[in-house]
């Protein structure tokens, strides 16, 4: 029983990263440009079919270092040709041009790679449980953990410690101040686009290491990502964090004690948070 | 002039939805079409009462607009066979259903709110999609049908005779659309545009802001909850992807294709919408594509809408 609800937990806590690294992604774009990111899950999938075109030539550690970055020139570029026409408009257009970009590349996409599920080959020592008594600690799926951890930390290390972060963070605060100060704006949101959707590319990456290929892979998790969002408080990217290793812990929990419910925690835990706390756990009064 | 040409659209609506059978198989189309054009529509029409109207951004219609379907559907299924009935049904559900989470959204503003309504949105798909015992999971409610309605002097075989049907949801339609033109002309109706136009003044006028968008909202999903069951109906069939946010998205599209600052905009963009995708679904393969740069382009070159850019163009 507690291999069982450790298994769970530790399920939930893999699950839970993946919904924080969408998020964080979803959540720096919000934050600095207004915008939900509807096709954010699109990107997540052109990440991982991008790592599986890829490894042929570079292997799966090429794949993982390369795939990322070319998502995020391509989320550069689409910022440049479309969403930036979106910023000051009623966040109305915003969702719904990005909508239309989700549907664009799911049929991309599918389009390309076809419609089959695809297997992703992951290295084989990477794939082994690490001791036999927790048959379920596979190397990849502690490694998934470790990486994630990585990528989080780098990023509140970006945007603690270098100039591009501050101004992130100031323009997520006051972006007419920032432009006052002599920061090109347009630059400053462009390469924040950039940053949130190699975020998306990551996790595209990882996942398909664990759920193989599919068109429509970012579909199941780009819901869970915006409650990750709500939980965690809108404008606050540690509480982004927090709220996608919660809903994940939670739905790994509940899915020991009640397998079907453990979609419909995570829908009682923001319903919750709504309740109580409508700004989310670590959001700023009177912001959104 | 302005009103004038106001009655001069109603009449046109009026006269082209009472004849669409007629005339529709003699341009090429069915009459199936012209009925679904009127369902989607009124979900369309029920949606902007609260986007165009109140100026609240809901991204999550699909759910109430599925929840109404659903419950249609199931009453006939396993309750009772009787279509009026099972539409009150699927109605009420959809409704109790909207007026049971608006008090949770009613606060929230902006993105906010479309988010929420987005995630909740996807409960109600969730419960669909895995309750399969009783809902049939992903593929679908069938082996049920609409049943011919008893009007005590006369029977209406809306099951077999599709101008039946047509007039039936023709007949709910104009029902549901007379009530939401009375609403909004009456001063609730000036209340909730009061409320887009200046919510913080509304608020110091006295006006209870957040009660007021509780009730656009409960009225807004009454409304589309009549429509997904009227949609069952029509289908004799109900799938989760009735209540996928896909959906909501394109109730959403619709609304502002054909111009969300007026009364008729949505059923034009429900028209549009609804004629190009049969049409784009027979023809191409890659019709997501088609139907993802429809969305890119009105946002991008349409964000006013059919009748927005006539009305602009009157005006100049």
């Amino acid at each position: 029983m507690t291999q069982l609800v450790l298994f769970n937990i530790f399920n939930g806590l893999i699950i839970g990263a993946f919904y924080a690294l969408m998020a964080l992604g979803l959540s720096l774009i919000l934050n600095l440009s207004g915008v939900i990111n509807f096709a954010h899950g699109g990107f997540l999938a052109i990440g991982g079919y991008l790592a599986f075109t890829l490894m042929p030539y570079v292997g799966f550690w090429g794949a993982l270092l390369v795939s990322p970055f070319l998502v995020a020139l391509i989320g550069i570029a689409v910022e440049r040709v479309l969403i930036r026409r979106l910023y000051g408009r009623d966040p109305l257009y915003g969702l719904l041009l990005t909508f239309g970009l989700a549907f664009i590349i799911e049929d991309g996409t599918r389009f390309i790679w076809g419609a089959q599920s695809l297997p992703y080959q992951i290295p084989a020592w990477l794939n082994s449980p690490l001791s036999s008594e927790f048959f379920f600690l596979t190397g990849y799926r502690v490694f998934m953990v470790v990486l994630v951890a990585v990528a989080v930390l780098v990023l509140f290390l970006i945007l603690n410690r270098t100039r591009l972060g501050l101004r992130i963070r100031a323009g997520t605060l006051d972006l007419e101040t920032v432009s006052v100060l002599g920061v090109n704006v347009r630059v400053l949101r462009n390469l924040n686009f950039g940053l949130g959707i190699y975020l998306a590319g990551l996790a595209g990456v990882l996942a398909v290491g664990m759920l193989g290929l599919h068109p429509n892979i970012g579909d199941n998790l780009i819901m869970p990502s915006f409650i990750a969002i709500i939980v965690g408080g809108l404008g606050s990217l540690p509480g982004t964090l927090l709220g996608g290793l919660l809903i994940g812990v939670a739905s790994g929990v509940t899915s020991v004690f009640f397998p079907s419910a453990s979609e419909a925690v995570i829908y009682v835990m923001m319903a919750a948070v709504l309740i109580v706390r409508p700004r989310g756990l670590l959001g700023e009064e009177g912001r959104f | 002039m302005d009103r004038l040409n106001a009655r001069a659209g109603d009449i046109a609506v009026w006269l082209l939805l009472l004849t669409a059978p007629f005339w529709l198989p003699r341009v090429g189309s069915y009459v199936e079409l012209g009925t679904h054009v009127v369902i989607i529509a009124l979900a369309a029409m029920a949606l902007n009462v609260l986007l165009g109207y109140t100026g609240v951004l809901s991204f999550g219609h699909a759910a109430y607009f599925g929840l109404g379907a659903y419950g249609t559907a199931l009453t006939i299924k396993y309750i009772y066979p009787s279509t009026p009935l099972a539409l009150l049904a699927g109605i009420a559900i959809g409704t109790i259903a909207a007026a049971a989470i608006g008090p949770l959204i009613a606060r929230l503003r902006g993105v906010y709110f479309a988010m929420c309504t987005i995630a909740f949105g996807q409960v109600f798909y969730y419960i669909a999609f895995q309750w399969s015992s009783v809902t049939g999971g992903d593929d679908g409610l069938t082996a049920w049908h609409r049943m011919p309605i008893d009007l005590g002097f006369a029977e209406l075989d809306i099951l077999n005779d599709n101008k039946a049907f047509y007039y039936a949801a023709l007949a709910v339609f104009a029902a549901c659309t007379a009530a939401m033109a009375f609403l909004l002309r009456s001063p609730f109706g000036r209340t909730l545009l009061a409320i887009r136009e200046n919510e913080r003044r509304a608020r110091f006028l006295g006006i209870p802001v957040d009660r007021h968008i509780w009730m656009s909202w409960v009225i807004s999903c009454f409304f589309v909850s009549v429509a997904g069951g009227l949609f069952a109906l029509l289908n004799d069939f109900v799938d989760p992807r009735a209540l996928r946010w896909d959906q909501s998205g394109e109730f959403v599209i619709m609304a502002v294709l054909g111009g969300m600052r007026s009364f008729w905009g949505p059923l034009i963009g429900a028209a549009v919408f609804v004629v190009l995708q049969d049409y784009l679904s027979s023809a191409t393969e890659n019709w997501m594509s088609f139907i993802g740069l429809v969305f890119v382009l009105v946002v991008l070159f349409f964000p006013r809408g059919v009748l927005g850019l006539i009305r602009r163009r009157l005006a100049s």
